[in-house]
C-alpha cells in the first residue's frame, strides 16, 4: 500500500471472556492485552511489550497529543507526529526489521486515532494503577480486568498561557488544591518570592516558586508549560524511574537539569544504534540533536526543565536541509 | 565539588557518613540543587558520536567564570536563548520589547521594574538591550527571587537586577545585543 494513504478504519472488539479486556484495531494494526502483556500485530509481524511499559508509553502519547516527532514505545512500535496526521509504525526505526523488510507503517488522522488510544487506555488500566506515577507510587497493572482509573488517565496537561502565577493563568500548586509535596521532594523549600507590585501593575509584576511548584507535581515524565515566549516554551517536569518512551526528535530539544541527576541513553533516530550516554546533574544544560532518540533514567525523583521551540516550520526546515540537526556549531 | 545538601540533620541522623548522594535510610531524600562554587558537572560517555553535538555546559560553571551580569548564552534554539550569568551588586538597566523570564538558580536577586515614559525600543526589537541610566518612568514594582523562583520581565519594561552576594540567574529570552556567545569556552568538547 502507499505509505501516504490515510486509514480511517478503527474498531473495538467485544470484551474477552477470559481476560475481560477489549482488543482494538487501527488500520491493519491490532492491539490486545492479557494479564501481563500488550500484543501488537500487523500484517508482517507480532510484538509484545510488558503491559506496564506499554500503558506508560501510551499515556504519554495521549497526554502529549503525539508530542514532537517520534514516540517510540520501545525499539519496535511507536508513532510519528505529522501535526494533523500521525504515522503508526512497527520496526520502521529498527535496523534489523528494516533490513528484513518486516517493518510496517500506516497513516491516520490524529483526531481519529486519539479517541481509539483513549478508549484503549481507559479499558486496559485497572483500578489503582496510574501510568503517570513512578512504580513505587502506584499499584500494579497486572491481571484480568479489574475496574478502572479514569481519574488518572484523563489528567489534562497543564499549560500556562504566559507564566504560572499571573492573574487568570495557571496557579501555583498547594496542599489545598490537591497537590501535596512529593515524598522525594520533602526537603524542597516552599518559600514564595517577594512580589511588590505598584497599583496598576499587578498583572505584570509577578513571580512564583518554580521548584516548589515542581515538588508538588503528581506525575512523572509529563512536561507542563510554565512560561511562554512566543514559540519558546519552558516545559519543566519531574522525573523518576525511566522515561516511558524513546523520544525521537524532529527538532532540537534542550534540557536544563534543575535538581539531582538523569542519565540519558542516546541512540540514532533511524537505526536505534547507541551513540552516547549523557549524565546531567543540577545546573547542566545540553541539547538533544534532531537526529537522535533519547530515554532518561532518574533514580531519585528529579526536576528537569525541557525547553522546546514549538515552531512547526522547524521539522520541514531540517528535512529540507535548511536547518542543522544540532543547534550550535563551535 | 560536592553537591549542595538541604535536608535537616534530623532526617539524616540514620545515614552513615559518606552516604551523601541520595540517602534512603529513614525514608529521607536529599534533593540536590547546584550552587555557585558547589556543583558537580555531569559528563558524556561517547559510543559513536561527537560530544560537541550536545552543546553541554553548566550554568554554575558559567556563572563562576563570567563577568558580573555578562549574559552568556547557554542554550540556543534558532533565535530563542537561555542566558546564564552571575548577579553581583547592581546590574545595568536592561529593556525589552517582548517578555523575558528570569529564574534564580542560587542566592538572592532583586529585580526592579520600571515602565518607561516612552518605549525605548522599536516594537520588533529582539532580545534584551541596555537601557542606559535608570530610565524615566513609573515604578512597576520589584521582585526578590531566591533559588527556584521564576519572575516575569514584562514586555516593554526596563529592569535592573541587584544582588548583595554573588547569585546565579538564567533568563528565557531572545538572542540580542547583550547576549554573549562563547560556546567553545563553556561546552564539553570545546577545548576548555
Ligand atoms: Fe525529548
Amino acid at each position: 500500500m502507499s505509505e501516504t494513504a490515510i486509514r480511517h478504519d478503527f474498531s473495538a472488539e467485544p470484551v474477552s471472556n477470559v481476560t475481560g479486556y477489549r482488543a482494538f484495531t487501527a488500520g491493519s494494526f491490532r492491539f490486545s492485552r492479557d494479564e501481563y502483556f500488550a500484543t501488537i500485530e500487523w500484517p508482517k509481524g507480532r510484538h509484545q511489550m510488558p503491559v506496564d511499559a506499554f500503558l506508560r508509553a501510551l499515556m504519554r502519547d495521549i497526554a502529549w497529543g503525539f508530542f514532537y516527532g517520534t514516540v517510540n514505545f520501545d525499539a519496535v512500535f511507536g508513532t510519528t507526529n505529522l501535526y494533523g496526521q500521525v504515522d503508526m509504525f512497527a520496526g520502521r526505526y529498527n535496523d534489523s526489521y528494516r533490513a528484513a523488510g518486516l517493518d510496517w507503517q500506516e497513516r491516520f488522522e490524529a483526531s481519529e486515532l486519539m479517541p481509539l488510544f483513549k478508549e484503549m487506555i481507559s479499558d486496559w488500566t485497572n483500578d489503582g494503577y496510574d501510568p503517570f506515577a513512578a512504580p513505587q507510587e502506584t499499584d500494579a497493572p497486572w491481571g484480568r480486568k479489574n475496574g478502572g482509573n479514569d481519574a488518572a488517565v484523563t489528567r489534562q496537561r497543564v499549560t500556562a498561557r504566559r507564566m504560572v502565577g499571573l492573574p487568570g493563568d495557571t496557579q501555583p500548586r498547594t496542599d489545598e488544591s490537591g497537590y501535596p509535596v512529593n515524598r522525594m521532594f520533602a526537603d524542597v523549600p516552599q518559600d514564595a518570592p517577594l512580589v511588590e507590585a505598584e497599583p496598576g501593575f499587578e498583572d505584570q509584576v509577578c513571580a512564583y516558586n518554580l521548584f516548589a511548584y515542581l515538588s508538588r507535581s503528581d506525575v512523572t515524565w509529563n512536561p507542563s508549560v510554565c512560561s511562554v515566549l512566543e514559540d519558546s516554551l519552558y516545559c519543566p517536569t519531574t522525573e523518576e524511574f525511566i522515561l516511558p518512551i524513546e523520544h525521537g526528535n524532529d527538532r532540537v530539544e534542550w534540557f536544563m537539569q534543575l535538581s539531582d541527576e538523569i542519565t540519558w541513553d542516546v541512540k540514532d533516530k533511524e537505526t536505534g544504534k547507541p551513540r552516547a550516554k549523557v549524565t546531567m546533574r543540577a545546573g547542566d544544560i545540553a541539547a538533544m540533536p534532531a537526529d537522535i532518540r533519547h530515554q532518561g533514567y532518574s533514580s531519585k525523583r528529579s526536576m528537569l526543565l525541557v525547553w522546546e521551540n514549538a515552531s512547526n516550520a522547524i521539522p520541514e526546515m531540517i528535512q529540507r536541509g535548511e536547518a542543522p540537526v544540532t543547534p550550535v556549531q563551535f | 565539588m560536592r553537591a549542595a545538601q538541604h535536608a535537616s540533620a534530623a532526617r539524616h541522623s540514620a545515614v552513615a557518613a559518606g552516604d551523601e548522594e541520595t540517602p534512603l535510610a529513614g525514608g529521607g531524600y536529599t534533593t540536590v540543587f547546584g550552587a555557585l562554587n558547589d556543583y558537580r558537572k555531569g559528563h558524556i560517555e561517547i559510543i559513536d558520536d561527537d560530544p560537541k553535538n550536545y552543546v553541554f555546559s553548566n550554568v554554575f560553571e558559567i556563572a563562576e567564570t563570567c563577568a558580573p551580569y555578562e549574559r552568556v548564552v547557554a542554550g540556543k534554539n534558532f533565535d530563542y536563548v537561555i542566558e546564564a550569568g552571575r548577579a553581583e551588586r547592581d546590574s545595568p538597566w536592561f529593556t525589552n520589547a517582548h517578555d523575558e523570564f528570569v529564574l534564580c538558580m542560587d542566592g538572592e536577586i532583586e529585580v526592579r521594574l520600571i515602565k518607561p515614559e516612552a518605549p525605548l525600543l522599536a516594537p520588533d526589537a529582539r532580545g534584551a538591550h541596555l537601557a542606559g541610566a535608570a530610565p524615566a518612568g513609573a515604578k512597576m514594582g520589584r521582585l526578590v527571587l531566591r533559588r527556584g523562583h521564576q519572575g516575569l520581565l514584562p514586555k516593554g519594561c526596563a529592569y535592573q537586577f541587584s544582588a548583595a552576594r554573588p547569585s546565579v540567574f538564567t533568563i528565557q529570552t531572545v538572542l540580542g545585543p547583550v547576549s554573549v556567545e562563547k560556546w567553545a569556552d563553556i561546552c564539553i568538547g570545546g577545548g576548555q
